[in-house]
């Protein structure tokens, strides 16, 4: 018994050098790794500070590599804007999408509400005779409302987001069917009864290049939300949450607050997405952009966004949604089956979070 | 001379299990307040109670001989108690600048700030540098470059720059050198030192003997879920403390 306190004393005198002599290892390891930068880790810390930087490459690769194998048809102002037109939806998607994961959580439900807004603005001013722009302000508000479903789903319930977007996802599109009864609403009944709808479909030619409204809308919707994120206290926020949650709440972040406010946020990006939406396809159809989730979150992973949240940027999901069209338009002029689009999207994705990992293994 | 922060009769229980039971503390102003106590002592229960991240059963807290409660550390933030976490609670994802003001920023004057709520990234800047050089942390070069680029002891350095840097009352230092090497021990003893002579007091919980006698004023010993004793480091060896700890010893009888 007289000998225990001996023993833990003897114990606790040890036990800072025992700490000491690791932390002295470490230091020293540390010193040497930056003594010894092979170039391989200059690049990977490069890309760490840079990472908009793969998603850039990538699409400058790409474009060069289909020039050279769908000849000039692929350079053509034709081509090149008609695959900035084809990529004007998922690209908005990819926009709410990359707020959402940036907050180290995932939407599975985009499509589902974009659809759904675009419903209510096509129903309302179509076949219940509301004013065009009312039932465009109604189908914002659905928009924000749903997002913020999703969020209070998530901080309430402390649900993952994968599991409630997948719910709600789900419950979404049945709403759709039960709201359209599965019916589309003609384009030529829009451009009777609701012309407006239509207005981001409308085209104008800049020597050659035909844009749509809704591609110059889309832009300034990546311009607003870099400065959202990089310029004001809400946008550092989102990044905060995803870095660390905890150590964001402890910096005296309401983060259930943020995150409800991240999904409302995304969810009228969606809403506007939806507008454009009927512009694009020219009618409403409860059946369209079944894949746009998946799209969109494609979108977002190859321009560069940590699926584990607080790392990537707004203008990559630009440049991912940008890389997107490029594959398609280049390999279906190359005269590919669309299964090898797919083939090689799928391998992009893998490539793209691949290269993610190892530019996080920086960090550690 | 009247404590800056009192303690009285803190109890807590989690189910039948006793972490508090009437525990006191007092911090002076300008001092370093060392705590100590065994695994289980309840050490970390009543810094969780003071920081605001547990709140007690019963018993009360002082602040400037005000009572208060709070709610959550935020709560206990915006009263002037700070804390430096064990983990840190930075974002490593994010600059230095924008970790020092995470949830206080400073936004721009006129309409671009009120309105259009944008930053003022200068004036963030310029004031963390200066908070870091204040504390002797001009070793990092640039104040934007991101958190995880930086050593253990240079994000100690953040996150205790950012905890004396608004208006602090008293900070809470929890293990703030179990995660580092010797150097970067050394530069946070030195920068605890920095902080009392910026006369803001300090209580620093560790389990690192040598480094709570170098620089505590006082070491406040906690055994059973209460305040054992507390004693002066210069007229007490560690491996009396040790023993104080472990009950092997009798405690000294405190006034």
């Amino acid at each position: 018994m007289n000998n225990r306190p001996d023993n833990i004393e003897k114990d606790l005198s040890e036990q800072p050098n025992f700490k000491d002599e690791i932390g002295s290892k470490n230091q020293d390891h540390h010193t040497f790794d930056l003594g010894n930068q092979s170039t391989l880790k200059k690049i990977q810390h490069f890309l760490h500070g840079n990472p908009t930087i793969v998603p850039v490459i990538i699409l400058i690769l790409s474009v060069i590599a289909f020039g050279f194998i769908a000849g000039g048809k692929f350079f053509s102002a034709f081509n090149l804007s008609l695959i900035v037109q084809q990529v004007t939806i998922v690209g908005i998607l990819a926009a709410a999408q990359t707020l959402i994961i940036l907050t180290a959580g995932i939407d599975l439900s985009v499509a589902a509400m974009m659809v759904l807004a675009s419903v209510f603005m096509g129903k309302l001013s179509v076949e219940m005779g509301m004013p065009t722009l009312p039932a465009i302000i109604v189908g914002m508000i659905v928009g924000v409302a749903t997002g913020a479903i999703n969020g209070l789903l998530v901080t309430r319930l402390r649900l993952p987001p994968f599991i409630v977007t997948l719910g709600t996802w789900n419950i979404f599109f049945a709403l759709v069917i039960f709201f359209t009864g599965s019916q589309s609403i003609r384009s030529s009944d829009i451009e009777i009864n609701a012309p407006l709808l239509h207005f981001w479909g409308e085209r104008i030619n800049l020597g050659g290049f035909v844009f749509t409204y809704g591609a110059f809308l889309m832009i300034a919707i990546f311009v607003f939300l870099w400065f959202l994120l990089n310029k004001t206290a809400w946008g550092r926020h989102v990044y905060a949450i995803g870095d660390d949650k905890e150590a964001a709440e402890l910096s005296g972040i309401r983060t259930d607050r943020m995150l409800v406010s991240i999904y409302a946020v995304a969810g009228l990006v969606i809403a506007i997405g939806a507008w454009v939406s009927i512009g694009r396809v020219g009618s409403v159809s409860p059946t369209s952009f079944y894949e746009g989730n998946l799209d969109s979150i494609t979108a977002v992973v190859i321009g560069g966004t940590s699926l584990f949240g607080g790392r990537g940027t707004i203008i990559g999901s630009l440049f991912g949604a940008l890389i997107v069209g490029v594959f398609s338009s280049g390999l279906s002029i190359a005269g590919l089956d669309v299964l090898w689009q797919r083939f090689a999207l799928g391998c992009l994705i893998i490539i793209a979070v691949g290269i993610d990992q190892w530019i996080r293994k920086v960090s550690n | 001379m009247e404590p800056v922060l009192v303690a009285k009769n803190l109890s807590k229980k989690y189910g039948t299990v006793v972490a508090l039971e009437s525990a006191n503390l007092e911090l002076y102003p300008g001092e370093v307040l060392g705590v100590i106590g065994d695994n289980g002592a309840g050490k970390s229960t009543l810094i969780k109670v003071l920081c605001g991240a547990v709140r007690p059963d019963s018993g009360e807290i002082l602040l400037d001989g005000k009572n208060v409660s709070f709610t959550s550390p935020i709560e206990a933030r915006t009263l002037g108690i700070e804390t430096v976490y064990q983990n840190l609670a930075l974002s490593p994802a994010l600059s230095i600048t924008d970790n020092m003001f995470l949830g206080r920023e400073i936004r721009q004057k006129g309409f671009i700030g009120k309105f259009l709520r944008f930053l003022d990234q200068k004036a963030m800047a310029e004031e963390a540098r200066k908070r870091l050089s204040d504390l002797g942390l001009l070793t990092i070069q640039n104040i934007n470059q991101l958190v995880e680029t930086l050593s253990g002891g240079q994000r100690q350095g953040v996150a205790v720059a950012r905890a004396t840097s608004f208006g602090t009352k008293v900070v809470i230092m929890d293990e703030p050198t179990a995660a580092l090497g010797v150097k970067e021990s050394r530069r946070v003893l030195e920068l605890i030192g920095e902080v009392r002579a910026r006369n803001i007091p300090i209580i620093l919980i560790s389990h690192n003997m040598p480094h709570v006698f170098e620089v505590a004023d006082r070491i406040h010993i906690h055994r059973l879920g209460t305040r054992l004793c507390v004693i002066d480091p210069k007229e007490y060896e560690m491996s009396d403390a040790v023993a104080f700890m472990t009950g092997a010893k009798e405690p000294p009888k405190s006034n």
